[in-house]
């Protein structure tokens, strides 16, 4: 039988091209817009919540608005920005690394993008329903969340649910990708670390967001057809919820610091013009930080009342989190040493990434200690430590991804002026917003609440000033974005000097159909484990 | 396999699913939150309904004039695969609630361990399972709790049975015996519809004499959550068997080419397998 790509058709014109296509780099482009615009959205949020907190005393919103601002923020920032921008780096680059010509399954790629604006316009339209959207915070504990929730929350259920299957679908999609589509020699000790890190990424959602998608189920029978899941009264039990949710939550973290981890294992050695120290290591410890990740995530419930037992065993599992995780900050700093470093916009964000990641990492470390997390618990520490991990974390490494592949995306550099401003803009004013909140949080600053003591409002002001710096800082990133977009400084179809990659093979910016023809690739010479 | 790879062209089936599935969203938070928009909730299903028909349609298409090749064989494995794992931590999620319940949240209700403050909300509580009497008065609980040995246990044997037979009816398809496929097949989807209506016996009886509803506390909620997915399961489960039936009715599937027919049978045995941790855990112990 004769197997040919089908590319004889031309693909539909218009706007009608983006609703159809099945093509990974125009699904990945959308995922990443599609991103941009949530980040903005969330970033709006963040800035109206940052605003309130300006000065103590209620100034500009009311406290119902100010918890549907967190909540949304929350939710949109989590579901709506990280994710789909990892999924959108991932639709782009992982055929491109693979020497795939596409996805495995490209009409269920459409389709997983195509449910994400659905979900969030779903989602986002509850602020305007009667009794406004959801206020429960993105963790949405019962009975928060059921008893005493607004009308709406039937509508956020759903719009999790939407969003829920994108994710497995698209998760699904690339786990067949990633061991069904490599390129002829390549195995898997010979993938990028992007394609590990995903592959393992893609796992935990397929294990993780059904049993999301089972808890707000159960929300949703406790709220409309009488069920006793959450409520004491019938048997149930509110703390089994934080169980449920936690579940999912946890493994859902390293779904968004993994892939960030993959692309900084990237952007270090080429501008380091080494090759990856630990390659081995790396995978192993990205599987391991994987496997410990369903056994932790308690953590997150040390003040509920758990016996003696259970607080032990959650944490001492997540102190040993940090010992893979060290393996992998330590085998970037062995990459990094005596390595010819030069310092474009993407290493720049990248290192910045190692150095911010470790903060977070280390006030992970402080949290998980039972006694000291009694002090911690809810207060503006853990609200800094997420945070860390989240935004100088899991963003910058998008954001370096970004500055790295745009070349490849587009055709030309982005501005290396421009980009040195927006991360020095973003590094100052994220720890602006962030490090003070250490100091709030230790000080018994609680989260979620829209007015606080007097003694706070230092901290407080410092806080909102970065946040703006920071907020606005991001204009720079569009700008970048759209000037990269329109022209620039012609790339080669290897832009950057010291990268390796099968990406850099084909040329820049990529034409719409690539690898038609498996490429030749060479384990002794072209892996990044070879000896 | 090596030379080029089979990409599928564009399709204008994902979006219109997507059209419907956001028409069934609006539909169902409108009925929930404020009890409007059933209709809206109809449309939507009938939409994704149709859109599920044409989508594989095109797809069994393809597969017959050839298109597609191992690769692709072995993605839509692999696929199908996840999708049932997702589909085990799905059901892994109200198994926890079930054992977390009866382990956990009522003994501590009842004042024991570590959290024995608990017991000061309702102290004349007593933790049982099946829980009869749930804390508060104001959640009635049932009266009665449905008998394992009689229809489950006939359930039981139905749903083993139909796996049984599935697979000699997949042998037979491996050997081309067609017709002897279209009986073993014919008996699975049997065996499955008489399994769906002595449930439906089952809901009845439950609802009716025991008392035993989704509003019945915790016992109540476990065992709707848990046998009503299932069954929910179990139905799509059937549907699929019978479009692989009419499909081997139309010459479709050889001996050594039927992944359709694979992906079905792999998802009733799930279907059978968590039906054997529901009986055991829901009705037994």
């Amino acid at each position: 039988m004769q197997m040919q790509t089908e590319h004889a058709h031309e693909p539909p014109r218009g706007w009608m091209r983006w609703l159809l296509t099945t093509n990974h780099k125009e699904i990945g482009s959308l995922y990443l817009l599609f991103s941009l615009a949530m980040l903005f959205v969330g970033g709006i949020m963040a800035l109206i919540i940052r605003a309130e907190l300006f000065q103590p005393g209620l100034q500009l919103i009311q406290p119902e608005f100010f918890n549907q601002m967190t909540t949304m923020h929350g939710l949109i920032m989590v579901f709506g920005a990280v994710m789909p921008a990892f999924v959108g780096l991932a639709n782009w680059m992982i055929p491109l690394q693979i020497g795939a010509p596409d996805m495995a399954l490209p009409r269920l790629n459409n389709f997983s993008f195509w449910l994400l604006p659905i979900a969030f316009g779903l989602l986002l339209s509850t602020l305007w329903m009667e009794g406004g959207g959801p206020n429960f915070g993105w963790t949405f504990y019962a009975p928060l969340s059921t008893t005493y929730a607004p009308p709406s929350t039937s509508f956020f259920i759903l719009s999790i649910h939407i969003a829920g299957i994108s994710s497995i679908l698209g998760a699904i999609n690339i786990i067949a990708t990633i061991f069904n589509m490599r390129t002829p020699g390549m195995r898997l000790m010979d993938m990028s670390l992007f394609v590990w890190t995903w592959l393992i990424t893609a796992f935990l959602l397929v294990a993780v967001m059904p049993v999301l998608a089972g808890v707000v189920t159960m929300m949703l029978l406790d709220i409309n057809f009488g069920t006793s899941f959450f409520n004491a009264a019938g048997g149930g039990d509110p703390v089994l919820f934080q169980h449920l949710f936690w579940f999912f939550g946890h493994p859902e973290v390293y779904i968004m610091i993994l892939p960030a981890f993959g692309i900084v294992s990237l952007i270090v050695p080429t501008f380091a013009r080494k090759r990856l120290f630990g390659y081995r290591s790396m995978v192993y410890a990205t599987a391991s930080i994987a496997i410990l990740s369903f056994t932790v995530w308690a953590h997150h419930m040390f003040t509920v009342g758990l016996p003696l037992a259970a607080q032990l065993f959650f944490m001492y599992m997540t102190m040993l989190i940090a010992v893979p995780t060290g393996v992998k900050v330590f085998n970037w700093i062995a990459t990094l040493f005596r390595g010819s470093i030069s310092f474009e916009v993407p290493m720049l964000f990248a290192l910045a990434f190692i150095v911010q990641f470790t903060i977070g990492g280390l006030s992970g470390v402080m949290l998980a200690i039972v006694p000291a997390d009694y002090q911690y618990h809810d207060t503006y520490f853990v609200v800094a430590h997420f945070h860390y991990v989240l935004v100088p974390g899991a963003l910058f490494a998008i954001i370096a991804g970004v500055y790295y592949w745009l070349p490849k995306w587009t055709g030309f550099y982005p501005s290396e002026s421009l980009g040195k401003l927006h991360f020095w803009l973003s590094v100052i004013g994220v720890n602006l917003t962030f490090f003070p909140m250490h100091f709030s949080g230790l000080a018994g600053m609680p989260r979620r609440i829209p007015d606080y003591a007097l003694q706070f409002a230092d901290f407080n002001m410092v806080s909102s000033l970065g946040a703006f710096i920071f907020g606005l800082s991001q204009i720079l990133l569009l700008i970048v974005i759209y000037r990269c977009v329109k022209g620039g400084k012609p790339a080669p179809a290897k832009p950057w000097e010291g990268a390796e990659g099968l990406e850099w093979t084909v040329p820049s910016p990529a034409p719409l159909h690539t690898f038609e023809q498996p490429p030749v690739f060479d384990p002794q010479r072209d892996s990044p484990s070879r000896a | 396999m090596s030379g080029s790879y089979y990409v599928p062209a564009a399709s204008h089936w994902p979006i219109a699913a997507v059209v419907a599935i956001a028409l069934m969203a609006v539909g169902a938070g409108n009925e929930l939150a404020y009890g409007r928009g059933g209709m809206l909730l109809v449309f939507g299903l009938l939409g994704i309904m149709w859109v599920i028909f044409h989508w594989f349609a095109d797809v069994v298409r393809e597969s017959r004039a050839g298109l597609y090749d191992e690769q692709m064989d072995r993605s839509f494995r692999q696929g199908m695969g996840w999708f049932i794992f997702s589909e085990v931590m799905f059901f892994a999620a109200f198994f926890g609630t079930l054992f977390y319940v009866r382990a956990f949240a009522l003994p501590w209700l009842d004042g024991e361990g570590a959290k024995g403050i608990t017991a000061l909300l309702w102290p004349d509580f007593t933790a049982s399972w099946p829980l009869m009497s749930p804390p508060s008065s104001e959640v009635k609980g049932p009266t009665g709790t449905v008998d394992p040995w009689h229809l489950p246990l006939i359930n039981t044997v139905l749903l083993i049975s139909s796996s049984v037979t599935l697979t000699l009816a997949h042998h037979a398809l491996k050997v081309d015996k067609r017709f002897t496929c279209l009986n073993w097949l014919g008996l699975t989807l049997v065996l499955g519809a008489v399994f769906l209506v002595v449930q439906g016996i089952e809901y009845v009886e439950a609802y009716q004499q025991l008392g035993l509803t989704l509003q019945a506390g915790i016992y109540g909620g476990t065992f709707f959550l848990l046998t009503g997915f299932h069954g929910i399961h179990v139905t799509l489960g059937a549907i699929i068997l019978a479009v692989m039936w009419l499909r081997l009715m139309n010459g479709h599937f050889s001996g050594h080419q039927h992944f359709g027919f694979e992906a079905a049978a792999w998802y009733w045995h799930f279907v059978d397998v968590v039906w054997i941790g529901l009986f055991l855990f829901v009705y037994v112990f």
